[in-house]
């Protein structure tokens, strides 16, 4: 059965024992890869793009402008001419409610986004040089976050005495920053005191140098967790300042404005609340569902 | 004699602040010597201060006090370009595999990271090196696009050390480089630590735990407990006859292979005194089975008992007679 | 003697992106009462995988014991048992303990709190009982102080002393076989030759059986009654310390033995070393698994996995070299006999 020849020795062959089995990964490959096998990560991001598409498309597609009035055809429920009904003064639910969504879309990315920034620059200087800069810039976010929110929105849109979209943002992105900075510099503080980082100084390889090829690497999956798990905080805040009368005032528009326009006639009327609630409660859970898929896919301690 | 020395170090302290205002006396008041091309180990364990010694060494940590000389030369006062120089000439081969390389960098990045400050080569010279660099390390040109999670951890340790080598150093300080290895493949490191010796004049200063290899891989020997050298020797005499009775705990601890051991072991009583306040006088003697009331008063020195064999022990004349 | 734990095919995988990775392949042993079996291999060789299947321990999301495997343990399948069986069996008849104490111990409780809550689990007793049978644990454990050492915390002890209490809790209930993987390997020589010391004691004592899960060979033949070594998820070679360290008769057990440096070798040489890395256990496997590193490869090897040739009642081996057929090889020079110089 066995031949002799199979009974030769001809010793252990390296190549092959040194040889991969697995096909080439790179980092990003592989968190896409696992970004992908989440499949309600996949679901909530689809849903997300598709959203942003009709927020741009829609109000321009639409028959209807926003603004424009209709007395003849008011409070009129969800029909094939007007797909969300019309609000008291005959505006076209459909299209104000997309309207409203660039604007709440809007302020949520634009305001996680400058939060990001703002925190990476601050928080990454205070790593960076450490010692009392550190301890200084650190006293100073300590005493911003303790501020409430709230207070300082309110205080702004007084003190500038307008509600512009702008204003909002400003006020809103004021003390936002603080847990971003704390973030960025004790990843980077975990970060430089890595046998990597230590490797390079050693070799004499500049600061500035092991900052731009370690310290941001590394650091920047964690900032784009981050700001997806911020955007639904900011959409909220715009919609509850927008419900209490302090954010977006007409004729713009946003979802928070809505839904506190329908909630006047919420027991005759209720779909012209529900909509921009809907789509209120659907964002928010779309990016919180995606930034859970982008934080496992992106943490390096749960590859194998 | 001097100048047979790549290092002098004396009375090197590095302290470090704890809680409460005490410090931590990582390494406190060591003196030896590293002679060009040998390899220099300091053993002990965990806590005893040898990590904290290779890293000051190599300016990792800044000294609390003491000398250090490279090449006759007190590393802390060079100029900008010698300590360029210095930055290149020494190295680091670390312990956790993992940790030590980058995780978002190919390993052909890596093995470059240090050779782009130090050498202008064109790109093309880079790639054909760091291709040498793999080959010399045991492992194909494949590896250079490939990341570190792809790799086990005896390829991740020869990257290390490849990324050390780019640099053409004398001296590079093994920290722990096969405490996290498998068996099989420590033998690989190691026996490529001590071909890239002999081929390239290396010094190494290596930093174990693992007797029977640094008994294996050193021409001389340090132990070290908690901050301090107890005993200092060449290799064949350390371990034929320890003088200090830490050293003959730590070695009658090596297991023979093999056999139901015969040896007659020294079981040391106790743990390891807490560093932030170690025992006054020798700080052996809460743990040491020969203590007297010296001991407890006075800090013992290292003294030469035997030829080049330096032991800080008050009893070790009348224990070795 | 008679048969404690009863293993046999048993197969464990996890299910990864790339595929299924076979981490235990087709592995059958036993363990006497009274008896310590080593379980010796490299990192991923399986070993820890076989000893957590033991205890039903694996993640079930991710590992699977396979259809076919059987654990039996005192006539029972532990692969089929119910939960509440398990859960019984689990600390009491069967205890483990781990090399991380750290991770282990619950840092929020106090370490007396953590051996009474255990005792308490298996038995119905009063409380005060309970405490006394703890403070009775500590002392059989040899922690100095044991009263005080009661109240406190996990991190407020060394990491000898966190293993100690390891041992203390997982002989709470008087177990039968007790699992230690890797008890020593995160501690420090002093404090890992006491610690072998204590298990050794503490076993003939309480007369049970002991898995020993390690990769340090100088542990084992101290240690173990028997020893069965692991490669790539099988077993390649088992036998008695002795037939082990004296005769061992697979390339792979040579290769371990003789990467360890020892005695006689001279200043420098060269170790012997093996090339390569272990197989991906991805991949099936048709083949030797030790193959591609080892030095007396057969072109056989290469085609087809080797049988187990039974050499003495206790002492196996699945490697070709042993078929008839085969060239007669002598081991390398410092294994087996000539070592006893």
């Amino acid at each position: 059965m066995f031949e002799e020849k199979d009974f030769t020795i001809i010793g252990a062959d390296a190549e092959r024992g040194e040889a991969f089995a697995r096909k080439p990964v790179t980092y990003w490959g592989d968190a896409f890869r696992r970004f992908k096998e989440n499949k309600v990560a996949v679901v909530a991001f689809v849903v997300l793009f598709l959203l942003v598409i009709s927020v741009i498309v829609v109000p321009i597609l639409s028959p209807y402008d926003y603004t424009k009035q209709d007395l003849r055809s008011r409070k009129e429920w969800p029909s094939a001419e007007h797909i969300f009904g019309t609000d008291s003064l005959g505006r076209d639910l459909f299209t104000r409610v997309f309207q409203g969504g660039r604007v709440s879309l809007a302020i949520g990315i634009i305001g996680a986004a400058v939060v990001a920034i703002v925190g990476c620059i601050y928080g990454g200087i205070a790593a960076y040089f450490g010692g009392w800069v550190d301890m200084a810039m650190m006293r100073v976010v300590e005493v911003l976050s303790s501020v409430p929110n709230l207070l300082v929105i309110i205080m702004m849109s007084l003190l500038f005495d307008s509600s512009s979209v702008s204003t909002l943002l400003f006020a809103m992105c004021i003390t936002g920053w603080c847990p971003v900075a704390r973030l960025v510099r004790s990843q980077m503080l975990q970060i430089s005191a890595s046998e990597y980082v230590m490797a390079a100084r050693v070799m004499g390889v500049s600061p500035l140098k092991i900052v731009l090829t370690h310290m941001i690497p590394n650091t920047i999956s964690l900032i784009i967790v981050n700001i997806t798990f911020r955007i639904p905080g900011f959409i909220f805040s715009e919609a509850f300042l927008s419900y209490v009368g302090l954010g977006v005032q007409p004729p713009s528009t946003s979802w928070g404005a809505l839904a506190s326009e329908g909630q006047v006639t919420l027991s005759f009327y209720p779909y012209m609340m529900f909509f921009p609630a809907f789509f209120i409660a659907l964002t928010m859970l779309c990016f919180t569902l995606m930034g859970d898929g982008l934080r496992d896919a992106l943490d390096p301690k749960l590859r194998r | 004699m001097s100048n047979n020395n790549l290092y002098e170090i004396r009375n090197l302290k590095r302290y470090f602040p704890a809680k409460n205002g005490k410090v931590v006396k990582a390494v406190d008041d060591v003196t030896f010597n590293i002679a060009r091309g040998e390899t220099f180990s300091l053993v002990g364990e965990s806590g005893c201060g040898k990590t904290t010694c290779g890293r000051t060494l190599l300016g990792v940590y800044p000294k609390t006090a003491g000398s250090i000389l490279y090449n006759g030369k007190e590393s802390s006062e060079l100029s900008r370009a010698e300590q360029k120089e210095f930055k290149r000439q020494n190295q680091m081969i670390f312990q956790d595999p993992y940790s030590c390389l980058d995780p978002r960098m190919a390993i052909g990045t890596i093995i470059q990271e240090g050779m782009n400050v130090h050498y202008d080569y064109t790109p093309a010279e880079r790639n054909e090196k760091v291709r040498e660099l793999l080959y010399k390390v045991g492992l194909t040109a494949d590896f250079a696009s490939r990341f570190p999670h792809e790799l086990s951890g005896g390829q991740r340790q020869r990257i290390g050390i490849a990324r050390a080598l780019a640099m053409n150093p004398s001296f590079i300080v093994c920290d722990e480089p096969i405490a996290a290895l498998d068996v099989s493949i420590q033998a690989q490191v190691i026996n490529l630590m001590i071909d890239l010796q002999q081929e390239m004049g290396l010094t190494y200063l290596f930093i174990s735990h693992d007797l029977s290899m640094v008994r294996h891989i050193s021409d001389r020997i340090g132990v070290m407990y908690l901050g301090s050298l107890v005993e200092v020797s060449a290799s064949g005499p350390l371990y034929e006859k320890p003088l200090h009775p830490y050293t003959k705990a730590l070695f009658s601890a090596i297991p023979d292979i093999g056999k139901r051991s015969t040896k007659e072991r020294i079981r040391l009583q106790g743990e390891i005194p807490n560093p932030m306040n170690p025992p006054p006088g020798c700080k052996f003697s809460s743990r040491c089975p020969y203590v007297t009331d010296r001991c407890s008063h006075e800090a013992p020195q290292l003294q030469e008992l035997e030829p080049d064999h330096f032991v800080a022990c008050h009893m070790a004349a009348v224990l070795n007679k | 003697m008679a048969e404690l734990l009863k293993v046999e095919n048993l197969n464990v995988s996890f299910m990864s992106y790339a595929g299924e990775v076979k981490a235990v392949r087709n592995v059958s042993f036993h363990v006497n009462e009274k008896e310590t079996l080593a379980l010796v291999g490299e990192s991923g060789c399986g070993k820890t995988v076989t000893s957590k299947s033991i205890m039903r321990l694996l993640g079930r999301t991710t590992a699977v014991i396979k259809e076919g495997s059987k654990i039996e343990f005192n006539g029972e399948d532990i692969v089929k048992m119910d939960k509440k069986r398990l859960a019984e069996i689990r600390g009491n008849d069967i205890a483990m303990i781990f090399q991380d104490s750290m991770t282990s111990l619950n840092p929020t409780m106090t370490v007396g709190k953590q051996i009474v809550e255990n005792i308490l689990n298996h038995n119905d007793i009063p409380k005060a009982q309970a405490m006394d049978r703890a403070l009775e644990l500590l002392k059989l454990v040899e922690i100095p102080n044991p009263e005080e050492r009661l109240k406190v915390y996990p991190h407020q002890m060394s990491g000898g002393m966190r293993q100690r209490v390891m041992i203390a809790i997982a002989l709470a209930n008087n177990p039968k076989l007790l699992i230690a993987d890797e008890p020593t390997t995160a501690l420090d020589v002093t404090i890992q030759a006491q610690l072998m010391d204590l298990l050794g004691t503490l076993k003939e004592r309480l007369g049970m059986s002991v898995i020993l899960v390690t990769h340090d060979l100088g542990i084992v033949s101290d240690f173990a009654d028997r020893v069965q070594v692991m490669y790539a998820g099988q077993v390649v070679e088992r036998g008695t310390t002795d037939e082990i360290f004296n005769n061992p008769r697979h390339p792979y057990t040579w290769a371990l033995l003789r990467s360890i440096p020892g005695l006689a070798l001279e200043q420098k040489s060269k170790l012997y070393s093996l090339k390569g890395t272990p197989p991906d256990l991805l991949l099936t496997l048709s083949q030797c698994p030790f193959a591609a590193r080892c030095d007396y490869c057969m072109p056989i090897c290469t085609k087809q996995k080797p049988d187990e040739t039974v050499l003495s009642d206790t002492h196996s081996t699945a490697c070709w070299l042993l078929h008839p057929n085969a060239p007669k090889i002598d081991p390398p020079i410092g294994i087996g006999g000539q070592h006893n110089e």
